[in-house]
């Protein structure tokens, strides 16, 4: 996105109005999500969303076991996701910790796939600003494209909301031209308030993306808690003219949860939020089982996870 | 990036057995009508036409009559625990052959399958279950047995949810031991017959349950015959006058159902992206062919731009089409009477100085069909805002403060339903007790339960159908 320069000018007293003002029903907004489920994606169509979850797809390894030899595997996977079947594109970028940057980085080599790292003391952030700069810096300095950074949850639950953004703010220079994906953890907010209020903030710090989770909570990703960010980020958009992207992670493990996912945002944003610039899934198994059903529905047949390569 | 649409997922029809030709069903099976004189029943949808069906002329009226009498005099010795059980097999026997019911019920009435399928038989099952439970417990429930069944009841419903309408009548009438004469709408008859065939199955005594078809007229017999005990009719106020009038100074039970013009009141702070959830839903559910439709917005001045902005965005959205396609969110309207009435008052509405808002869906070329239609910039005066449309045609009005708000809200010849959205819990309690209407939803729209009474104030009618005051528009009490 070119418009992080403008992001950065939304001021603090821009956004207080929005962020207060956060208002939800659960049971519309659970009615409403569940309605957008019911909707029936046959044939061409289920053929092209298929694909176009792949190619967003942030394919994830986030393990304190992470080698390079694990980093390898998984690139290659990346680029070619089904060996099998040249016409499958590669996914949209790998992620990985900042010490594992800039290996994933020469293995993508020129491939189009981008490389982003997690940083700012993922998954807890329970570290003193300067180590979250630090950490973010080393990430940015080994060469990563994209930087995913976790919001301070202390912070946030103890009501200093103006301290989450002022982090972020900060994250945000020290990313410069690097794209900046913001983590609320929505199953540490717990109430869909908390992860509209924690959207806002974000996306007032001038984040390119919102993203869900960490994914090393049982609770990850929701529906319910992707349309509450896809409305703050049309809300946002009302106000300042910005469009940000959604990433959800976290526990979305089968193709027809993911094509769920992309008719809520089809439904709720429109259908130019369908591109990897501005919706990604961060997965690890979401990807096989999309490749799967990909094959089942050119070749009629459903085939064992042997016949794909591991990632 | 490739244009995502999703392509037709159209329910099949194969599942439904159409005759070409249907006769009433009286005295327990399919008899020969005395009237020659059928009509074509067609799919609002295509206009084919699907079948032929019976204007039952005054002989029919009377075999039905009959045959109801003789009903009731089992009927009304049979055990309730008995009726119970019928109820109860009735009710499975539905649930069994939801499916079939929902698609016929699309094709015949143009309603979405998904409304069908996951509302109408959901519902019309949980209203055959419901007043299952209650056929032994009437008794009990209030203390004495001085409360005894009128005994040949006529219904006469409407073609906005045709099943569901048959079995918000049925079920508690013959819970309470009436036997009935029930004559469904002309435009929407095909599952009041399929109903009939799942009587037969289930083994309803003879005579218990009667169904008839034809128009006005075939009511009119019903309602001036002289056997006749208790008439239940849901449909237009105009109707229901006449109705009352011909029964005036006879010993005839009475209760309406009949037109609405609900106000849905969006204060400033509510939860406004669910509030425009429930508007949409409020209005656009079944074409706008509810009675109980939130068909005015009321939207406090200070919300009222971004209001109409995310509304008019959301209805973009709204999918019209082919009912059976399982992601139509918007059907066809009924009937090619009930469009030319839905345009009439649209083109009043602009031509009063109304500004129309439709969306720009593509209308297949067949069938009957209206666009989803905002109104802004209207005055209480208007004909849009005071009379029923009865179609996808929502009219905006704005009010100050929620005293404003009860005024115009209560300025309306009707008090069917209400609807109040607020984050603030007192404010829904203050407004709700001020709403001259039946029923009052708060922070949502248009939801039923069987054990929830469903009436109206006013001109929306008298009586109520659900729970157990539903019980008692089918008993009187004997001193």
């Amino acid at each position: 996105m070119n418009n992080k320069t403008e992001a950065q000018s939304i001021k603090w007293e821009n956004i207080l109005e929005l962020v207060f003002d956060s208002r939800i029903d659960s049971v519309g907004l659970n009615e409403r999500v569940n309605s957008l489920a019911t909707r029936s994606i046959k044939k061409e169509s289920k053929l092209d969303a298929l694909n176009m979850i792949v190619s967003m797809c942030d394919l994830t390894t986030l393990e304190g076991e992470d080698t390079e030899g694990k980093i390898s595997q998984m690139v290659a996977k990346a680029i070619t996701p089904n060996p099998s079947d040249l016409d499958i594109k590669n996914v949209a970028a790998v992620c990985v910790y900042p010490s594992l940057v800039s290996i994933a980085k020469e293995k993508v080599g020129n491939s189009g796939v981008k490389v982003a790292a997690v940083s700012s003391y993922f998954p807890s952030g329970q570290v003193p600003m300067e180590s979250k700069l630090l950490d973010t810096k080393y990430a940015i300095e080994s060469g990563a494209d994209e930087i995913d950074i976790v919001i301070n949850r202390k912070a946030f639950l103890e009501g200093d909301y103006r301290r989450v953004y002022d982090e972020i703010v900060a994250l945000k220079e020290a990313c410069g031209d690097v794209h900046l994906k913001t983590i609320l953890e929505v199953g540490d907010l717990k109430t869909y308030e908390n992860i509209r209020k924690a959207s806002l903030i974000s996306l007032a710090a001038g984040s390119d993306f919102i993203k869900t989770s960490t994914g090393k909570l049982s609770v990850g990703s929701s529906r319910q808690a992707c349309y509450v960010m896809a409305k703050a980020v049309l809300d946002f958009k009302n106000l300042t003219g910005l469009s940000a992207g959604i990433k959800v992670a976290g526990g979305i493990r089968d193709a027809k949860d993911a094509i769920r996912y992309l008719v809520l945002i089809n439904e709720e944003m429109g259908d130019e939020w369908l591109t990897p610039n501005l919706f990604r899934f961060g997965a690890s198994s979401l990807l096989d089982d999309v490749l799967k059903q990909i094959k089942k529905l050119k070749t009629g047949a459903y085939q064992a996870s042997y016949y794909f390569p591991r990632g | 990036m490739v244009n995502w649409e999703y392509s037709e997922s159209v329910e099949s029809q194969d599942i439904v057995k159409i005759k070409d030709k249907y006769q009433n069903f009286v005295d327990g099976n399919f008899q020969q009508p005395n009237s020659k004189k059928y009509i074509n029943t067609i799919s609002p949808s295509t206009e084919e036409v699907l079948s032929k069906i019976v204007i039952s002329n005054e002989k029919d009226v009377n075999n039905a009559i009959k045959s109801a009498q003789m009903g009731f005099e089992k009927w009304s010795k049979t055990s309730p625990h008995e009726r119970s059980k019928y109820l109860f097999k009735l009710a499975r026997l539905i649930q069994e052959r939801s499916r079939e019911f929902a698609v016929l019920e699309s094709m015949d009435g143009g309603k979405p399958i998904k409304e069908s399928r996951d509302f109408d038989l959901p519902q019309v099952a949980a209203n055959f279950f419901y007043f299952a439970g209650w056929a032994d417990k009437i008794d009990l429930s209030w203390g004495a047995k001085s409360l005894k069944p009128h005994g040949v009841v006529g219904q006469i419903i409407p073609w906005n949810f045709p099943l569901l309408m048959l079995s918000w009548k049925i079920a508690p009438a013959l819970a309470t031991g009436n036997t009935v004469v029930l004559k469904p709408a002309e435009t929407t008859s095909l599952t009041a017959l399929l109903f009939a065939e799942l009587c037969e199955q289930a083994g309803i005594p003879d005579g218990v349950v009667n169904i008839i078809t034809g128009d006005g007229t075939t009511g009119s017999l019903l309602v001036n015959h002289k056997d006749i005990n208790k008439i239940a009719f849901t449909g237009s106020t105009q109707v229901g006058k006449s109705i009352q009038k011909s029964l005036a100074g006879r010993d005839v039970g009475l209760t309406l159902e009949l037109g609405g013009k609900a106000a849905n009141i969006i204060y400033e702070d509510a939860a406004i992206d669910q509030a425009v959830e429930g508007v949409v839903n409020g209005i656009f559910f079944n074409q706008g062919h509810v009675c109980c439709a939130g068909s005015r917005l009321l939207l406090q001045e200070s919300i009222h731009d971004e209001f109409v902005a995310k509304l008019e965005k959301r209805m973009q959205t709204l999918r019209v089409g082919n009912p059976l396609d399982k992601n139509t969110d918007i059907g066809a309207i009924n009937s090619k009477e009930q469009l030319d009435k839905i345009e009439g008052l649209v083109n009043e509405g602009v031509s009063d100085g109304g500004k129309i808002f439709q969306t720009e869906c593509e209308l297949p070329g067949n069938g009957f069909w209206f666009k989803p239609t905002l109104f802004t910039d209207v005055q209480p005066s208007y004909s849009i805002a005071r009379e029923e449309i009865f179609g996808p045609v929502l009219t905006t009005l704005t009010f100050r403060t929620p005293q404003e708000a009860i005024e115009i809200a209560n300025n309306t010849e009707y008090g069917l339903s209400a609807g109040v959205w607020t984050e603030k819990g007192s404010k829904i309690l203050w407004t709700a007790d001020r709403l001259q209407a039946g029923v009052v939803w708060a922070n949502t729209f248009n939801k039923f339960d069987p054990a929830s009474p469903f009436g109206g104030y006013k001109e929306s009618g008298f009586g109520r159908e659900g729970g157990r005051q539903g019980l008692l528009s089918y008993l009187k009490a004997e001193s």
